[in-house]
């Protein structure tokens, strides 16, 4: 029994990184139609960001807002740079953001060194909860609690006001949003730096319980994608789900079937796709 | 107000516009005729800026246009009714309205526009998707009056709609043009565009090849035969 709430609570504080990290990267896909491999590397250079800064000043949270910061101006430098132009060139987006994503692991590489860290937690987030037999990590159990406030937000912004229509109507009929007098361009470097800004929150978050180190970008960026197509692309809901069923599956795969971990991961992809093309939430 | 003078667009390859040249002047409705694949809707997306013609200017209230983002010309008061409606589908009809509103005082509001159709208030909360076909027509009108135009593109806004719906649009239309809101109608309805416009274009291979008053094409028999399939 222990085990098994156990293993759920890990799966699901999992599940509520990685939305944290596909969130972002689906209403990119959705929106813009842009494939962007460089997600990975926001995620990895937010926490090194946050790193250098937690060393400097000793706040955990202003480690979160420098890595936003650093992190939003890297991704509107690289949209408006050179993704904008390349508007339903998948071909040309995969070979540049493929391209930036090496770049930046050199470049981490370079100023931050070989060796893992893990990013200092204030002491009231470190610790457990005791519930009966059960340990609960206080980390984890606020992981979630920043994937829930940052769900709510993101479905607020999106259903509740003005600039979420925009970007639905963007979604729905760029050109005809354009037609209607909607600035796509102001919206898509909004939603792109929004993106980009969740991506260096996960990796902050992360690395305080999976740490901060070279390769961190390209093994986290494929669980991301496999929530995009499960879920289905530029859906909220669609992040919501999918996040919670790979953090789940994911962590059953690995406790129970460790030799096959890839497998059960994979496998239900496949099978969902075979089903439903498009995702479980998504529009053709 | 608008002018359009020798624009040759291409759609890829294909040369669809082969110099187009035409004015509207303030208040006015004029009509572009034609049957299809002879180039109207590329003249209308060519105007808007959805496609970029290769050759030729368009000027719109003294700014050259040419090659503008499509929302900077409808800032400008350019207001577009694209062919097949292209409402949002998944934004409600009182969203659908909100992302197009441009506040110049004094002008459209969702209140006003819905009290020319007031069809659309009824379904405020529904999904633009879900509406039928005379619905979504109506509220891809309602839409673009809402960004406040001084001049509003028609593409056949009567397309596919039943008879007593051609009718309603129709009369919406007529209402629009007394207000003073000038017009670049493209339309299959003859009847319909002969009715409301002051003056006629027949487009045929991406040409104009004839021009008159409304009233004169009624009894050009050449002409209609010959360009309008009638």
């Amino acid at each position: 029994m222990e085990f098994w709430v156990g293993q759920v609570f890990n799966g699901i504080s999992y599940g509520a990184l990685l939305f944290l990290l596909a969130g972002g990267l689906s209403l990119i896909f959705g929106m813009m139609r842009i494939v962007n491999m460089t997600h990975g590397s926001y995620y990895l250079l937010g926490g090194y960001v946050a790193l250098t800064v937690i060393s400097r000043v000793s706040n955990f949270w202003l480690g979160i807002l420098g890595a936003a910061l650093v992190i939003a101006l890297i991704g509107i430098g690289e949209w408006n740079a050179f993704l904008k132009r390349l508007g339903g060139q998948e071909l040309g987006q995969v070979l540049t953001t493929m391209g930036f994503a090496l770049i930046f692991q050199d470049l981490a590489l370079v100023i931050w060194g070989g060796d893992p860290y893990t990013i200092r937690v204030p002491a009231y987030l470190s610790g457990t909860w005791q519930v009966g037999n059960l340990f609960f990590p206080i980390y984890r159990v606020f992981i979630i609690g920043v994937a829930i406030v940052i769900a709510v937000a993101l479905w607020l912004v999106l259903e509740r006001t003005r600039i979420g229509a925009m970007m639905r109507a963007t979604v729905d009929d760029a050109e005809m949003a354009r037609g209607v007098g909607v600035n796509v361009y102001l919206i898509s470097m909004a939603v792109f730096s929004m993106g980009a800004v969740l991506a260096a929150l996960a990796g902050v978050v992360a690395g305080g319980f999976l740490g901060v180190a070279p390769g961190g970008d390209f093994e986290i960026l494929p669980y991301a994608f496999v929530v995009v197509i499960v879920g289905g692309m530029g859906s909220l809901k669609g992040a919501l789900v999918g996040s919670l069923m790979v953090g789940l599956l994911d962590n059953f795969g690995k406790a129970l079937f460790p030799e096959l971990s890839y497998f059960t991961l994979f496998a239900p992809m496949a099978a969902i796709l075979a089903v439903r093309p498009t995702g479980l939430f998504g529009r053709a | 107000m608008l002018d359009v003078s020798d624009v040759h667009t291409y759609y890829g390859d294909s040369y669809v516009l082969q110099g187009i040249s035409l004015r509207v002047d303030k208040g006015q409705v004029i009509g572009i005729l034609g049957r299809n694949g002879m180039g109207k809707t590329t003249l209308i997306r060519s105007i808007i800026g959805f496609t970029v013609p290769r050759r030729g200017r368009i000027r719109f209230k003294d700014h050259d246009i040419t090659g503008w983002p499509s929302n900077r010309s409808v800032s400008l008061g350019l207001g577009l009714v694209p062919q097949g409606r292209r409402v949002f589908p998944s934004l409600t009809v009182a969203e659908n309205l909100s992302v197009a509103a441009r506040g110049d005082g004094g002008g459209w509001t969702t209140d006003s526009v819905m009290g020319l159709f007031p069809r659309l208030r009824e379904r405020a909360l529904t999904r633009a998707g879900k509406l039928s076909g005379g619905e979504q027509q109506m509220l891809a009108i309602a839409r673009a009056l809402m960004t406040n135009p001084d001049l509003l593109l028609m593409d056949e806004p009567t397309e596919g709609l039943a008879p007593l719906l051609v009718r309603e649009v129709g009369r919406v239309i007529e209402t629009l043009k007394s207000r003073g809101l000038s017009i670049l109608l493209v339309e299959q309805n003859l009847p319909l565009a002969l009715r409301i416009a002051d003056h006629v274009h027949v487009v045929s291979r991406g040409r104009i090849v004839h021009s008159c008053a409304a009233g004169a094409l009624w009894t050009n028999e050449e002409v209609k035969s010959r360009y309008l399939g009638l």
